[in-house]
């Protein structure tokens, strides 16, 4: 890190401003420091006190932005990367989140000191944020021109027909059509895109000199994820906008972001350009993360590459490298904290060896990347375990019309669905939200009563079964949640919610039988028995997954329906989950129903995979058929808009999100449902619902023309 | 297979004892567990706390005034008011307590399977549940125990513990109900449906336990309530009869006449009233400050 005392940094900025370099001078001309950053943070402490103690949630992070680029923070949950960012907005919780050390140099001014009535006018203004969750940022009673208009009014002091011309120059700005009309309606009649786009309005605005995005995209759906991140991406170098991006998602970084920091433990453990952190890794973090996520661009490996253990509890730090613990590449010097090591092109990493992993790798990217061995394909066998045929679940909804009118609407959550499942396989189920796929699982379940269609299950049809003969089945169909915090009974212990199943259908002779079995499930899922003594929120979410897991095996299912089971976790416990819910499947033969989002992770556990859209099933292919010859235009438009953690490959790719947003539910398109997003969509889409189409064996997709 | 080599690096953070937490964190609901543990133990020990024997009647000492022999003095009977206050609060928890309870526990069942299974259930125990409450709560204790009559076992009248109890089960499942409908959407519901428990053992064990926070609270609260009514009750001569000590009997009746020549009659079962259904209400509302997650640092 460039180490410069403060007093020369500020002097020199405030002459380069007036010199001006490339711009004239105007009154909004950034304050920029001797290397040309408009944020520079130095030797950052955030602490937490907590009636448990101190989190040493920020512990000496150092990091520039320079105008006009977009700088991510990486990281896994806790890392303590989003409390940097409301540090930087000073922001923290009070009275618990303090500032115990540093400088945040902003614009030449000094926000760690400076008094919080000056502060108040630089949010907002200077400084934009933008937050994670769409749904929940903006004021559901105020309407959404006069949301964009306050900042306008607080901080500009404009009258009111000039901030609403401002405003609706601003949604036009974001890609909103028809904006003098929706400057006067209210969030809830907005998309969570169309919200982050409005989110978006309001932080620029004041034309702010920063933008920090925490998350912006992680609640949005893959397509829309892409229409944003472009958005965001073209405003930031039209506008000259410093955007900071709070991600942790890699794939995101490698397309859109200039340089890299990556957290870890309250640490940046590494620095760099993008395309040096992604292709030239120097940290045993980084490292260990680009090859844990499943990637798209990749053969796919017979297992997951995992980071095995946790991060260390921030309470109580190592003293020496905070990665020590979960790292391969340890070495008798890492019980001393490693200095930041420069290898050169302004790229820098927090480990002894970094310099050693340079030399060793000149010219070998992807060092020690040892790629397994490819899997052999399970046998192509027509033995299905279940089997759907026409399933449709529809429900009926009154909508208020007026004061007094109600009106009958019917959302059709699934319609006329028909797949298979070969024993011994996994299928996956990727879509969007609101496509019902968790619908579907749930009507597998028998936790919803179909509208239609049937359910075989084992040749016995789910919808005739007697309640006795629906007990008996239940055991052998089980659930995996994509939620840990909420699965789990918080005031059962491990071991009794474990336990209960078995002695609920006896499946164990004695008490002391059912322990034993207990400390079976556990160790079986990779946890330590003593853990039965322990109740949910003792464990990580990683922990509990591994515990809904042991639950659903405890009756000894043949069929798992795993709803989102690792879309909560980060990118190192992700495959640690994937990787025992493999070996599980082949040690014990389970069939997986695994509902997902995530393309990648999808593509990797899965043999053959439905795609779905508003309800129906648009394509249905085996795995490598699907990934390398999508089909149906909605797949390839899900598959492009998927980024992939590779510089190269995603700056290579042409840019082309699907336009538009996901139709309400209560009022689908006619003929083929995702005709209004299609590229290749005619008149003729909207006459008739195109029946599947068998292009190859096995391979199936809806849409007339193919 | 992932194996599991070594213990996992993962401890549980060592925490202070509830009670020691709640002491520290919520100081007045501490003064009301202080003031409630007092009455029990004046209670449960009332044959050696109390000077007198609460039916002792002394015609030497009728409506004397407080004294070294009497602190609280006397009523109309010579009886020492401060052993008729002990012996009291006897009573009043014993009513409080168990009418309390089964009302919270009929309230929790009705509220929590109502939530649970829905549609008609949840419409017609619901529509139930608003008559109930349409009755205001004296009226409705009145009706009872009219109707019901006297059923005195052990000293303690059962019908009126229930005439007390019923106008508590509407408030209760009300609560239940709304508390139940965010735990029935969590999905280890759905886990215990998929794994085909029964409706009961998914009630008993898998819903009920997840709201006892508020029923909690409201059981504290509705002790204090039901201490109030079954002293109103008593004073209206519906409730505890005479002979037996009981606060609401003690301001009702001749002792009325006195207050003017002898307001310590009237004026230390007052205070009683007061103070019990004080301490149960600072303790109740600091139970729910306490038990709040999002209130917690």
């Amino acid at each position: 890190m460039r180490a410069q005392s403060d007093a020369v940094r500020s002097g020199a900025g405030r002459s380069g401003a007036g010199q001006g370099g490339t711009r004239a001078p105007t009154p909004n001309a950034p304050n920029l420091d001797a290397a040309g950053a408009l944020l520079s943070v130095r030797d950052l402490h955030v602490h937490f006190v907590t009636s448990r103690g101190v989190v040493k949630a920020v512990d000496g992070v150092s990091y520039d932005v320079k105008p006009g680029e977009m700088v991510a923070i990486v990281g896994e949950s806790g890392c303590g990367k989003s409390v940097t960012s409301l540090t930087v907005m000073r922001l923290l919780a009070k009275p618990a989140g303090r500032i115990v050390g540093g400088s945040i140099q902003f614009d030449g001014r000094d926000l760690v000191t400076l008094p919080e009535p000056e502060m108040r006018e630089l949010r907002g203004r200077d400084v934009a944020m933008i937050f994670q969750e769409p749904m929940t940022s903006l004021n559901p009673v105020l309407p959404i021109g006069l949301q964009i208009m306050e900042p306008l009014f607080v901080h500009l002091k404009m009258d009111k027909a000039t901030a609403r011309a401002r405003a609706r120059e601003l949604l036009e700005l974001v890609g909103i059509p028809d904006a003098e009309r929706r400057l006067d309606m209210h969030p809830h009649e907005f998309s969570g895109g169309m919200r982050q786009r409005v989110m978006i309005a309001i932080g620029l605005a004041c034309n702010p000199k920063l933008l920090i995005a925490d998350e912006p995209t992680t609640a949005l759906d893959v397509t829309i994820q892409a229409q944003i991140l472009e958005l965001m991406k073209d405003l930031s170098s039209r506008l000259g906008i410093a955007m900071v991006v709070i991600t942790h998602n890699l794939g995101i970084v490698a397309r859109y972001a200039d340089r890299v920091n990556v957290m870890y433990a309250g640490r940046i453990v590494e620095h760099g350009t993008a395309e040096e952190v992604f292709s030239r890794p120097r940290h045993p973090y980084t490292m260990g993360l680009l090859r844990a996520v499943p990637r798209l661009d990749k053969p796919r490996d017979a297992r997951l590459y995992t980071i095995e253990g946790m991060p260390p509890n921030l309470m109580n730090p190592p003293t020496g490298c905070r990665f020590a613990e979960r790292c391969e590449h340890r070495i008798d010097a890492c019980v001393q904290y490693p200095a930041v090591v420069d290898v050169g092109r302004g790229h820098t990493a927090a480990c002894h060896r970094a310099a050693e992993f340079e030399a060793a790798d000149r010219g070998h990217p992807n060092l020690r990347l040892v790629r397994n061995d490819q899997p052999t394909p399970r046998p192509h066998h027509d033995d299905p375990i279940l089997n759907v045929a026409g399933l449709s679940k529809h429900f009926h909804l009154s909508r208020r019309t007026g004061l007094f009118g109600r009106e009958k609407v019917v959302v059709k959550a699934v319609d006329d669905v028909s797949f298979n499942v070969q024993r011994g396989e996994t299928l996956g189920l990727v879509g969007e939200s609101g496509c019902g796929k968790t619908t579907l699982g749930r009507l597998i379940l028998r936790l919803e009563d179909p509208t239609s269609g049937s359910i075989q299950f084992d040749g016995r049809d789910l919808g005739s079964a007697t309640p006795s003969e629906m007990r008996a089945l239940r055991q052998k169909i089980q659930v995996i949640f994509q939620d840990p915090f909420s699965s789990l009974n918080p005031r059962m212990t491990i071991g009794q919610i474990i336990a209960e199943p078995l002695s609920v259908y006896r499946l164990e002779p004695n008490a002391r039988a059912v322990r034993d079995r207990v400390a079976e499930l556990l160790s079986q899922v990779g946890l330590h028995p003593y853990m039965s003594e322990r109740y949910p929120h003792e464990l990580s979410g990683g922990q509990r997954q591994r515990v809904g897991i042991a639950r659903a095996l405890a009756m000894k299912p043949s069929l798992i329906v795993c709803d989102e089971p690792v879309s909560a976790l980060d990118v190192s416990i992700q495959g640690q989950i994937i990787n025992l819910l493999e070996d599980l499947q082949e040690r014990l033969g389970l069939t997986y129903l695994f509902i997902a989002h995530d393309l990648a992770v999808v593509r990797h556990i899965s043999r053959r995979v439905v795609v779905m859209y508003l309800g129906r099933v648009m394509e249905i292919a085996d795995r490598d058929e699907l990934y390398a010859h999508p089909a149906h235009p909605y797949t390839q438009a899900l598959l492009a808009a998927a980024p992939v953690p590779d510089v190269v490959v995603e700056r290579a790719r042409a840019s082309r999100p699907l336009q538009g947003e996901l139709p309400s539910p209560l009022n689908p398109p006619s003929g083929c449902v995702f005709r209004t997003r299609c590229p290749k969509a005619t008149k003729a889409c909207a006459e008739v619902v195109p029946p599947p189409v068998e292009l190859r064996p096995g391979h199936l997709a809806a849409c007339i023309h193919l | 297979m992932t194996t599991v080599t070594g213990p996992i690096p993962y401890r549980i953070p060592k925490r202070r004892g509830p009670v020691l937490t709640f002491i520290v964190q919520q100081p007045l609901g501490a003064i009301g567990l202080v003031a409630i543990v007092a009455m029990v133990l004046a209670s449960v020990f009332a044959e050696v706390v109390a000077p007198y024997d609460p039916l002792e009647v002394n015609y030497a000492a009728i409506l004397a005034a407080p004294s070294a022999d009497y602190w609280f003095g006397t009523d109309a009977f010579g009886r020492d008011i401060l052993s008729r206050v002990i012996y009291g609060a006897r009573t009043a928890l014993a009513v409080g307590v168990l009418s309390s309870l089964i009302g919270c526990v009929l309230g929790t069942l009705l509220g929590t399977a109502s939530a649970y299974f829905g549609s008609t259930t949840d419409l017609v125990i619901q529509r139930f549940v608003d008559i109930m409450l349409a009755f205001p709560i004296v009226v409705l204790a009145l009706v009872v125990v009219a109707a019901l009559g006297k059923n005195v076992i052990g000293g303690i009248d059962v019908n009126l513990i229930i005439a007390i109890s019923i106008p508590i089960v509407p408030k209760v499942a009300r609560v239940a109900r709304s508390a139940a409908l965010s735990v029935r959407q969590m999905p280890y519901i759905d886990a215990a449906r998929a794994a085909g428990f029964s409706h009961s053992r998914i009630v008993m064990r898998h819903m009920i336990p997840n709201i006892m926070a508020p029923v909690l609270i409201l059981f504290t609260a509705f002790i204090a309530q039901a201490i109030l009514l079954e002293a109103s009750l008593s004073f209206l001569g519906l409730g505890v009869t005479e002979p037996t000590a009981a606060w609401g009997l003690m301001l009702s009746g001749n002792s009325a006449d006195f207050y003017e020549q002898a307001p310590w009659v009237i004026i230390f079962p007052g205070l009683a009233i007061s103070f019990a259904v004080f301490a149960f209400n600072l303790f109740g509302d600091s139970l729910r400050d306490w038990l709040d997650p999002k209130l917690k640092i």
